[in-house]
């Protein structure tokens, strides 16, 4: 994240035409608040009024072309569709390949949630939905239960999704077999031809320079019991979640030009061994703010003095939980 | 019964193409055989064409002509025109060479060496270990030798090993080319015996000894090979 | 005598107008070390990866008995298969370790990886197997989880002895596994190349500039010269009383060793 807090494709006027805007809007945001402006910043074309842009930001043809890809990936669970990257206007490793896959599927009834870390109010997340809201006018929402796109980077909302969701997940690295083989086109031909053996090479390296596996994220998978996945640099706690989820989950890599997905209720099995099967991490404390066992937890440093503590990652699960315990 | 090993008519010459393509006749019109129990010595003059008679009975050297038979069991081989696996197979059951040379494998222990020879051979691993360790001690290599690679030995020394090698297995036919040219008198001796324990177990020996007193305690036969020389076959 | 474990027919490859390979015929069984010689650019390499199926033939043939004892034309296998042959039935020792194995990965997640390959999925007995053939071609167990780059180049090529024999092959190619190694690691891993053929019956191929190493190693050698096989046989006879010119030479260009 960067230390600014500015986003190279948020500009002085990004927020211009949005009204009732705040400095603050983004990082406190109200779902009914951000429903109002759908009606208020599309024309009738469905474009975002006065923006300029096409609806969503990228042309019709483009997400014709994405769709496509989406759709290919659907049907092969698991298996990475190459798809012409567009250049967005912000750097790789912004999540362009998120933001495209998004911008394809996004359409004007629906409801945008984006996430960085579990975090709607991190830049990078504030930023995307902001980007949205602009160039599409959708309304957006914090909320994991009211979206119906949500955009990811690093985590899966601990609020169990739901049929009719799509989780965008925003991947840097889609090929999970790349750092044992940098040949693009022998790493083609082991998914081509299910060799995955050197897969578990690296779980060995774990297992035999920590005593387990200690790969914590990007945590391989294999999928519908057919190609083997990285399912981007989500915390391996998540991995059980994309197991026999009922909503869609949509991967894309803007520099790597990949796309992939796992479609609703799709087998997704962790790689492991026998004799050490896959474990998710546990934590011995309970959030220190919503006082939530089971959740993923980041570690926050609260002052100079080596202060710390244990809280949710998801902030919005964490928020609810707080809200109805004051209630 | 057919004898163990039969040269019929073979004739060797080498073509020489580095030396514009001379072509030096080696023998001809070899014809001899040897039957289990003899031991048929090669005499003549050094150049004659003792040793090339050996190498192409053990398959090393071609032949222009004629057939040399090795029996095998129930079967008759010619090794003039066998299929190299089968030379190979009867190096490994029937043929036991044994030169002056010593040619192994460096850094292989002298002890490792000749077992290797014997579970080639054909012998189980511990009859192998176990008969490496009497031959060596018979033939008088010292104990302390017997775990360092023969590259580092004296010519004696090495030539034990190697004669330790080739005696290892119960192979019926025994080529021995000069086995015993750095030995002294006590070690010829044991060889001796060795040869004469390998004849009595039925075995057959065609050899060259130079050292006359070896020679008459093994030999039941002399053949001068002078009459193979191929210009008396060319008259 | 059985049927040959590998064949080739005819096997015949061009680069441009050059012949690389042209109508060679051979074949191994299990047990035998076939030697391949010649010099740089006589075609030995071409041939080994012609035999691999590595590279497909302009015409000619390459057969092999499967496990299941069927005879089969490689080029009838289709890539999955072969390449499942490739990392079971059969062993492939570079002449340069770093593209046989991986530089980054532990010596025993180098072995063990063709297990895996093969579906094993035990952590223990893995690494088991893997400490076990480090023994067997000497890498003391203590190396284990160190990478091959921490390696000397004869331990480099023992580990991928080691990586190549674990799943009990029954054919292993050896593309001049000894060259750039000194005299004394050469003698050391040419002994554990012949006892490991013998004890376990492999066939091996072994492409070798070095006639030293093809007689201590096989049993039988081809002579190549301008991708043609010019002379063949058994090792010590081709090399003691070599038939053709261009052997002779060779025989005569070596120092006695």
């Amino acid at each position: 994240m960067s230390a600014t807090g500015m986003s190279p494709f948020l500009g002085g006027s990004a927020s211009r035409e949005l009204p009732g805007r705040a400095p603050d809007d983004a990082q406190v945001p109200s779902p009914e608040r951000d429903r109002g402006i759908v009606a208020s910043v599309l024309d009738a074309a469905g474009n975002a009024r006065g923006s300029g842009y096409n609806f969503a930001y990228l042309d019709e043809g483009t997400k014709r072309m994405i769709r496509r890809a989406i759709l290919k990936a659907i049907a092969v669970p698991g298996y990475q569709v190459p798809f012409a990257s567009r250049e967005m206007p912000m750097p790789y490793g912004w999540g362009t390949g998120g933001v495209q896959v998004t911008a394809a599927i996004l359409g004007q009834s629906d409801v945008l949630k984006v996430i960085d870390q579990g975090a709607d109010d991190t830049t990078n997340a504030v930023s995307i939905r902001r980007f949205f809201a602009k160039t599409s006018g959708v309304a957006t929402t914090t909320r994991t239960t009211e979206a119906t796109v949500i955009q990811t980077r690093h985590r899966i909302p601990e609020t169990p999704l739901t049929e009719g969701q799509i989780l965008v997940y925003q991947v840097p690295i889609p090929e999970p077999l790349r750092f044992l083989e940098p040949r693009e086109t022998e790493t083609r031909q082991l998914h081509a031809l299910a060799e995955y053996g050197a897969m578990h090479v690296k779980l060995y390296e774990d297992i035999s320079r920590h005593g387990h596996i200690a790969t914590t994220y990007a945590y391989p998978v294999e999928v519908a019991g057919r190609y083997v996945m990285d399912p981007s640099p989500t915390p391996k706690f998540d991995n059980p979640k994309m197991d026999d989820c009922p909503a869609l989950q949509l991967f894309g890599a803007g520099r790597e030009r990949r796309i992939y997905a796992v479609p609703p209720y799709t087998r997704v099995r962790s790689l492991d061994f026998e004799d050490h099967p896959f474990r998710v991490q546990e934590f011995t404390q309970p959030c220190a703010l919503c006082g939530a066992r089971g959740h993923y937890l980041d570690e926050v440093v609260t002052d100079d003095s080596g202060g710390r503590m244990f809280i949710c990652s998801d902030t919005d699960i964490c928020e609810t939980r707080v809200a109805e315990a004051a209630r | 019964m057919t004898a163990l090993l039969t040269f019929q008519d073979v004739a060797k010459s080498f073509t020489l193409h580095l030396r514009g393509g001379i072509v030096l006749p080696v023998v001809g019109g070899v014809s001899l055989v040897v039957e289990p129990g003899e031991c048929v010595v090669l005499g003549g003059p050094s150049g004659a064409g003792k040793s090339s008679l050996l190498k192409m009975a053990y398959g090393n050297y071609r032949c222009d002509a004629g057939a040399i038979r090795v029996r095998d069991g129930e079967a008759v081989v010619d090794v003039v025109r066998a299929d190299p696996r089968v030379v190979l197979a009867l190096r490994a059951r029937v043929i036991a060479y044994v030169s002056q040379f010593l040619r192994v494998i460096p850094r292989v222990p002298a002890l490792d060496v000749v077992e290797a020879a014997g579970r080639e051979g054909g012998l189980s691993e511990e009859a192998a270990r176990a008969r490496a360790k009497d031959l060596l001690a018979r033939l008088n290599l010292p104990e302390r030798l017997w775990g360092l690679p023969p590259a580092t030995f004296s010519g004696g020394e090495q030539q034990r090993v190697n004669i330790a090698r080739g005696l290892i297995a119960d192979r019926p036919l025994l080529l021995l080319d000069e086995p015993t040219a750095s030995l002294d008198a006590q070690n010829r001796a044991v060889v001796a015996d060795l040869v004469r324990e390998k004849l009595k177990a039925g075995a057959g020996v065609l050899g060259i000894f130079h050292d006359s007193e070896m020679r008459d305690a093994v030999a039941t036969r002399v053949v001068d090979v002078t009459r193979f020389a191929p210009q008396a076959r060319a008259a | 005598m059985s049927a040959p474990l590998l064949s080739a027919h005819g096997l015949t490859k061009t680069y441009g107008n050059r012949l690389a390979c042209a109508g060679i015929d051979l074949d191994i069984t299990e047990g035998e070390v076939l030697a391949i010689v010649g010099e740089s650019g006589s075609g030995k390499s071409t041939l080994l990866s012609l035999l691999a199926g590595e590279l497909a033939p302009d015409s000619g043939e390459v057969r092999y008995r499967m496990r299941d004892g069927q005879t089969r034309s490689l080029a009838d296998l289709g890539p999955a298969a072969l390449r499942r042959l490739m990392r079971t039935d059969w062993g492939f020792v570079r002449q340069d370790a770093r593209q046989g194995l991986r530089m980054a990965v532990s010596a025993g997640g180098n072995v063990g990886e063709r297990l895996m390959g093969m579906g094993e999925r035990h952590y223990g007995r893995i690494r088991g197997q893997a400490l076990d053939w480090l023994g067997r071609v000497e890498i003391e167990a203590g190396r284990v989880d160190d990478p091959p780059s921490q390696f000397s180049g004869g331990m480099r090529q023992r580990l991928q002895i080691a990586r190549n024999l674990v799943t009990g092959p029954r054919l292993v190619l050896m593309d001049e596994p000894t060259s750039g190694l000194d005299v004394s690691v050469q003698a050391r891993l040419l002994d554990l190349i012949r006892r490991l053929s013998a004890e376990l019956g492999l066939a091996v191929i072994i492409v070798t500039h070095d006639l030293a190493v093809a007689r201590l190693l096989s049993h039988r050698i081809a002579v190549m010269r301008a991708g043609r096989v010019i002379e063949t046989g058994l090792t010590d006879r081709v090399l003691d009383d070599p038939e053709h010119a261009y052997t002779q030479l060779l025989v005569a260009s070596v120092l006695a060793a």
